[in-house]
């Protein structure tokens, strides 16, 4: 369970890195997603992983940690806001720079400007 | 009197949903007035609560009677009464300035002050390190929607990168979280404190990953060196009161990178002892340098500003690195200091750019302006200050900070790298102020009133530095008793544990 668990929070992470360094707002608003889910996940697994483990008083023998699901919580309540913040962000951007890159401007690519440069001399 | 220790917290929380509710959210004045007696209750609050850390010792708060190190608590010693009071009087002046005309570029703007004044303050006096990140998101994301206030393409692409860099940074602190509360099984900075000296050795490698994270959130905040990009562009777009409150941003990183890494990760943690010293060192002193680079090469005296942030920033990062009291004890002073004279010098920014029509506060050839001499005053005097010249705060921090390398090996590299960053800003900003006032072409500019309002916020906030060198004595006494009480594990650690066992009887 362990090497699965660790596996799934190691992937969301690389993607959501990946996303986040992309130049479109649409794919780091994703990467921030998914990066979010990845960190809930890993809180979650902070207090070690346990099968049939209660986290409230007088519902089994056997407890779990509860401290981290409650951070947890608090954590997914704040992504929650911060993504909703930064895709009314994101839109509001694409209305004021008339394009969706996170520079405001899509930057040429290095191909033209060789060829313009080859036209020039 | 009990409840003193939560108050910075409540009244700008309450104050700000209270100014969302009909009586108070019908006309802006209402609004103002409103805000600016809350905001000078703060003051008073902060400055009460102050006396009575300093007089009676550190305070704890046990919220909901949880005792720590399972509950949630407030922790009021001297350094956080101290940012509290900082922060109230900074937010006091730009509230002041604010209530001239920039808070009618959008709506809400002094609830979204007060959310963002009630995160700064919950940063400063939580003891624990989730709150801690709680409050990070409470103040961020107020600044967020204070940031983007007024409007207009330079502010919505400052945010975007600001925003997109800030929730990176939110996941990278839950990342350290989860794994320091995974290896060392609390979030309590006290309990924290006594736990990281027992771990066991494949743990330590764990922990010290986790404490380096924070390192590398807090750097963020604070604006250290690789992760400073984001600051100069934001703080020159936010508008003048907002940016002067930024002031105190980076400050909260700077405090932050205090508490964690002299209190849990110092001198006593064992293995994990000074881990973040090692990386300190090299990126206070590379922030210092691009911080004199920024400055010199700005084009207008916004960005000089926010690059003068910036070598700030690198002056406390190189005292915390020193991690020795007397260092602490001056950057402390220097915090003071710098927070206040950094927050005038962006209003005055703004007040110079509305004089000078359309040239703003570029590096150009304008007209004359008509209230130059002024304007000239308080600039002067604000750039005395922050360049560090005699006989103003800025001098006395930096003599302090200087006279507490006495006998380290690094005194080599201190010395020059802050004394070259003070010659860069005083050439920087000389060259602003002979732009400014002396050169001028055809007839004079069209006669901007200023409002009194104005005034008064940048006098508040200039007042700040002669008052600092004149009770200079009461004051350094004051962060030096400050100063050992973070670095003495007895005061910072086994007080705060024991209190709360005692309390429990």
């Amino acid at each position: 369970m362990e090497a699965v668990y660790a596996f799934c929070v190691g992937m969301l992470t690389t993607c959501g890195l990946f996303l986040v360094l992309r130049g479109r707002t649409f794919t780091v608003v994703m990467g921030l997603t998914l990066l979010s889910y990845a960190v809930n996940l890993f809180l979650f697994a902070s207090g070690r992983l346990k099968l049939d483990g209660a986290a409230v008083l007088g519902q089994s023998t056997d407890y779990s940690d509860p401290l981290p699901q409650a951070l947890v919580l608090t954590a997914i309540v704040i992504g929650f806001a911060m993504t909703a913040f930064v895709v009314i962000l994101a839109m509001r951007s694409r209305a004021d720079q008339g394009n969706d890159h996170v520079d405001g401007q899509i930057p040429t690519r290095p191909n033209s400007i060789t060829a313009s440069s080859k036209r020039n001399s | 009197m009990q409840h003193l220790p939560i108050l910075p917290i409540l009244l700008p929380m309450l104050a700000g949903v209270l100014m969302l509710l009909p009586p108070l959210t019908n006309t802006i004045n209402r609004h103002r007035v409103f805000a600016v007696s809350v905001m000078t209750a703060l003051v008073v609050v902060s400055a009460m609560l102050l006396l009575s850390s300093h007089q009676q010792g550190t305070q704890m708060y046990v919220l909901g009677g949880w005792q720590p190190p399972f509950g949630i608590v407030l922790v009021a010693d001297r350094l956080s009464t101290m940012m509290v009071l900082l922060t109230s009087l900074l937010g006091l002046g730009a509230q002041l300035y604010a209530c001239a005309g920039d808070d009618k570029g959008g709506m809400y703007f002094h609830p979204l002050f007060m959310f963002q004044i009630m995160g700064v303050n919950g940063a400063f006096l939580t003891g624990d390190i989730f709150n801690l990140f709680v409050f990070f998101e409470v103040l961020l994301i107020a600044s967020y929607a204070l940031l983007i206030h007024g409007g207009g393409k330079q502010k919505t692409k400052a945010n975007v990168h600001y925003v997109i860099l800030n929730l990176v940074g939110s996941s990278i602190f839950l990342f350290a979280l989860g794994i320091l509360y995974g290896t060392i099984g609390s979030l309590n900075i006290a309990d924290m404190a006594v736990k990281v000296r027992l771990l066991g050795e494949h743990e330590q490698a764990l922990a010290k990953a986790g404490g380096l994270l924070l390192l590398v959130v807090f750097g963020l905040k604070a604006a250290l060196l690789p992760l400073h990009f984001w600051l100069p562009k934001t703080y020159a777009a936010a508008s003048a009161p907002v940016a002067a409150l930024f002031a105190i941003m980076t400050k909260v990183g700077i405090y932050s990178i205090l508490r964690v890494h002299t209190v849990i990760f110092g001198e006593d943690a064992g293995a994990l002892a000074s881990i973040a010293i090692p990386w300190l060192w090299p990126l206070a002193l590379l922030t210092l340098v691009i911080g004199a680079v920024g400055v010199l090469a700005s084009p207008n005296l916004r960005l000089t500003v926010a690059n003068l942030v910036i070598i700030s920033v690198g002056t406390l990062m190189v005292a915390i690195a020193m991690q020795r009291e007397s260092a602490t004890s001056a950057a402390l002073y220097y915090m003071i200091h710098t927070t206040l004279v950094s927050g005038a010098l962006f209003l005055l920014a703004d007040l110079i750019s509305k004089q000078r029509g359309k040239a703003e506060d570029r590096y150009v050839v304008a007209r004359k302006m008509k209230r130059g001499t002024l304007i000239g005053i308080a600039f002067f005097i604000a750039a005395l200050t922050v360049v560090g010249m005699p006989p103003l705060s800025g001098f006395v921090g930096k003599t302090l900070l200087l006279q507490a390398t006495q006998g380290m090996a690094e005194i080599a590299w201190v010395w020059p790298t802050i004394l070259i960053a003070g010659l860069a800003s005083l050439i920087a900003i000389s060259r602003a102020g002979t732009t400014i006032f002396w050169r001028h072409a055809g007839e004079s500019a069209i006669d901007e009133p200023i409002s009194p309002l104005k005034i008064i916020a940048i006098a508040i906030l200039l007042a700040a530095s002669p008052l600092l060198v004149i009770f200079g004595g009461p004051i350094t006494e004051f962060t030096n008793l400050a100063a050992a009480q973070l670095h003495d594990t007895t005061q910072s650690v086994d007080a705060l544990l024991q209190g709360g066992m005692n309390n429990e009887n």
